[in-house]
């Protein structure tokens, strides 16, 4: 398999909190961003219409304005993170912002799997785990890949699921269309086979 | 023999390598469909790697998402307003000849919305894996197919190599006893299972609808409820091929002919579910219980009978946020609430049978006045039979405005956008805040509710009108 990103083994940073569910993929980037050809550049558009207002000017209340945001690398929000839209955009924007996790109870499937695909984590965890997060925003805690499992402040670990073959492509990283590719000779076939 | 789902029929007549506890399967995708949102990043994987498309004769391109629905800037040699969709439309258009892709370009009389035309030109069939870098592909499960939004990289994926890495997802059966009633539609419908099963009630499954409700509808109908499937956040949705079906396909340009076609129809003929079957979860729905709907939220669950009120959910912040946004209060009346913007149009409602309703509405009458009216045929092909049947002239003459194809007002990338802080009844699929133009608020219905409410400027029950 070929390269591709660099290798995701832990992530160590505050957390910015965002309680809502079901955080739709077009608020994480509004539709009109979407005309660019290329995949750089798009953190500036990222929760564009909840960051600025129609002037343009950051909003003091939004939570990425605030100082204690900047450096943070994960994003705790609420239920169902990731619905809507396809649009692989929105991982797009939230790595290029910084972001390179994002926990919650329950996270759309799409964006889960664009995610996976960039190298931004998807950890999907228990109610128990996600309330310390929401209760306790900025606080400092490590999602290790290799053991696939939080670290919390007060030293619990809970463990969270990741897709073996997504763990294996993020913990190298390789993507899977090197896979798919040495697969040609099955495809092949089954082209052979189905015609 | 073992019992199996529709989905389980259909999944397995594409495994090319089995899954493990390792690894996904490898399955083969009979049909991409390709448009020029969410494919320029692909191609150029493709080109950084020294690929090439693998089936061209599989893959279908057109431009939809960010294209002008205003006549002169499509046909009339004005140039495009926007001019990073013109941008966008030219990057596709040079990948088409790059890669040696026919693309049905911006003044094809093919072109269309992508989940429009592919039922259209007969390439979307019963059986066949279908995906595009969009998540309303799940349409294309109304035909019996299994059907399902990507993402850009998984668009590089099948261009390569027509496979995806998959694991198999659960199955929801959503059974619809008895019928729909006189003037309530397959959008009321779907937005009524939505409501009830919330907007993640259908996370990792592939929804199955059926039940005599569902074998009652039209082709188009069965689409706008396989449409909205991803508002459930379901991966697909699929409905069992019949009769129906095989009418619809008859004749199109890309189904099968001949004895070809005799042999395609006894083969979706079994692409059903077995008797026995077990679904891992089952929704019972009662048609007749159905009622015209419509969204006051900011998400497709949170919907209600217009006849109704906006519900309260005391404490929940979420819920008093999404109310605040759209303006607004616990308890209100949603019917006769002023609307200054209505929208038909979309992949979810665009097509001949939604315009013949809402002109079926508007016959002899005028829109209210300060009512925008946009109606957006779903293609081309559309737009000439509605010219043809004079339903165009129903709206024009009511005073609406009659566009070119396209996505348009959905989700307003190409600049037909809802002012901010106006009302826009629509027959999209989505009422996310900004889905429609920053800070605009979008109630979700039906083309007949559509076009009730653009005559009497107030959200109306069309019944009234239909009577």
């Amino acid at each position: 398999m070929s390269a591709r990103t660099n290798p995701v083994t832990a992530i160590r940073s505050r957390t910015v909190v965002m309680p809502s569910g079901n955080i739709d993929t077009d608020q994480i980037i509004p539709a009109r961003f979407l005309t660019t050809t290329t995949r750089d550049g798009l953190g500036a558009a990222l929760f564009a219409d909840w960051r600025y207002d129609a002037a343009g000017l950051p909003r003091p209340d939004f939570v990425l304005n605030r100082a204690e945001a900047r450096g943070c690398q994960i994003l705790v929000a609420g239920p169902n993170i990731g619905c809507g839209s396809s649009r692989e955009h929105a991982p797009w924007a939230l790595l290029d912002y910084g972001f390179r996790a994002v926990v919650s109870t329950e996270i759309a499937d799409i964006f889960r799997s664009n995610s996976l695909k960039n190298g931004l984590l998807p950890v999907v965890v228990d109610e128990a785990t996600h309330g310390w997060l929401l209760a306790n925003p900025g606080a400092e805690i490590t999602i290790d890949l290799e053991t696939t499992t939080l670290r919390l402040p007060d030293g619990r670990t809970p463990r969270f699921p990741v897709e073996a073959f997504a763990r294996y492509c993020l913990m190298n990283g390789v993507d899977e269309l090197g896979y798919l590719l040495a697969h040609g000779e099955a495809i092949t076939a089954f082209e052979r086979s189905s015609s | 023999m073992t019992a199996k789902t529709l989905f389980e029929k259909v999944w397995e007549r594409h495994v090319v390598v089995p899954e493990t506890p390792d690894t996904p399967a490898v399955i083969y995708i009979d049909l991409h469909l390709t448009h020029e949102v969410t494919s320029p990043q692909a191609f150029d994987v493709l080109r950084s790697r020294g690929l090439r498309v693998r089936r061209p004769d599989r893959t279908l391109v057109t431009m939809d998402h960010s294209t002008p629905t205003d006549t002169a800037q499509v046909f009339g040699g004005v140039p495009i307003a926007l001019e990073s969709a013109a941008k966008q439309i030219r990057q596709l258009e040079h990948n088409c000849t790059e890669f040696g892709l026919d693309l049905i370009g911006l003044q094809d009389d093919r072109r269309g919305i992508v989940h429009i035309i592919g039922p259209e030109l007969g390439a979307t069939q019963p059986g066949r894996t279908i995906v595009c870098g969009d998540s309303h592909t799940s349409t294309h499960g109304a035909f019996g197919a299994l059907a399902f939004g990507i993402g850009t990289t998984e668009v590089g994926y099948v261009l390569a190599t027509q496979c995806l890495l998959q694991r198999r997802p659960r199955t929801l059966a959503i059974e619809i006893s008895n019928r729909l009633a006189s003037g309530v539609s397959a959008k009321d419908l779907v937005l009524s299972i939505i409501g009830r099963i919330g907007v993640n009630g259908g996370t990792g499954h592939v929804i199955e609808y059926r039940g005599p409700a569902i074998e009652a509808l039209s082709m188009d109908e069965r689409m706008t409820v396989c449409n909205m499937s991803i508002e459930a956040g379901a991966r697909a949705g699929m409905v069992a091929p019949d009769a129906t079906t095989f009418a619809y396909l008859k004749g199109r340009p890309r189904a099968p002919r001949g004895e070809a076609w005799e042999r395609a129809v006894t083969d979706w003929t079994g692409l059903h579910t077995d008797s026995a079957a077990v679904f891992d979860r089952v929704v019972s729905l009662d048609a007749a219980d159905v009622e015209p709907m419509i969204s006051y939220g900011t998400n497709p669950g949170m919907v209600a009978p217009i006849s109704g009120n906006v519900p309260d959910r005391p404490g929940d912040p979420v819920f008093a946020r999404a109310l605040e946004y759209m303006g607004l209060a616990p308890g209100a009346v949603l019917r006769d609430r002023p609307v200054q913007v209505v929208f038909v149009g979309s992949c979810t409602n665009a097509r001949l049978s939604d315009l013949e309703l809402a002109a079926k509405v508007l016959a002899g009458r005028r829109i209210a006045p300060g009512v925008r009216m946009l109606v957006v045929p779903g293609s081309q092909q559309i737009k000439r039979e509605a010219e043809a049947r004079g339903f165009a002239k129903v709206f024009t003459d009511a005073g609406a405005e009659w566009r070119e194809s396209g996505c348009s007002m959905c989700l307003g990338m190409n600049g037909d956008l809802v002012p901010a802080g106006q009302y826009c009844v629509s027959t999209s699929n989505r009422n996310f805040e900004g889905r429609q133009g920053s800070g605009a608020r979008t109630l979700l219905a039906s083309p007949a509710t559509a076009a009730a409410t653009a005559v009497r400027g107030r959200v109306t029950d069309p019944r009234e009108f239909l009577q």
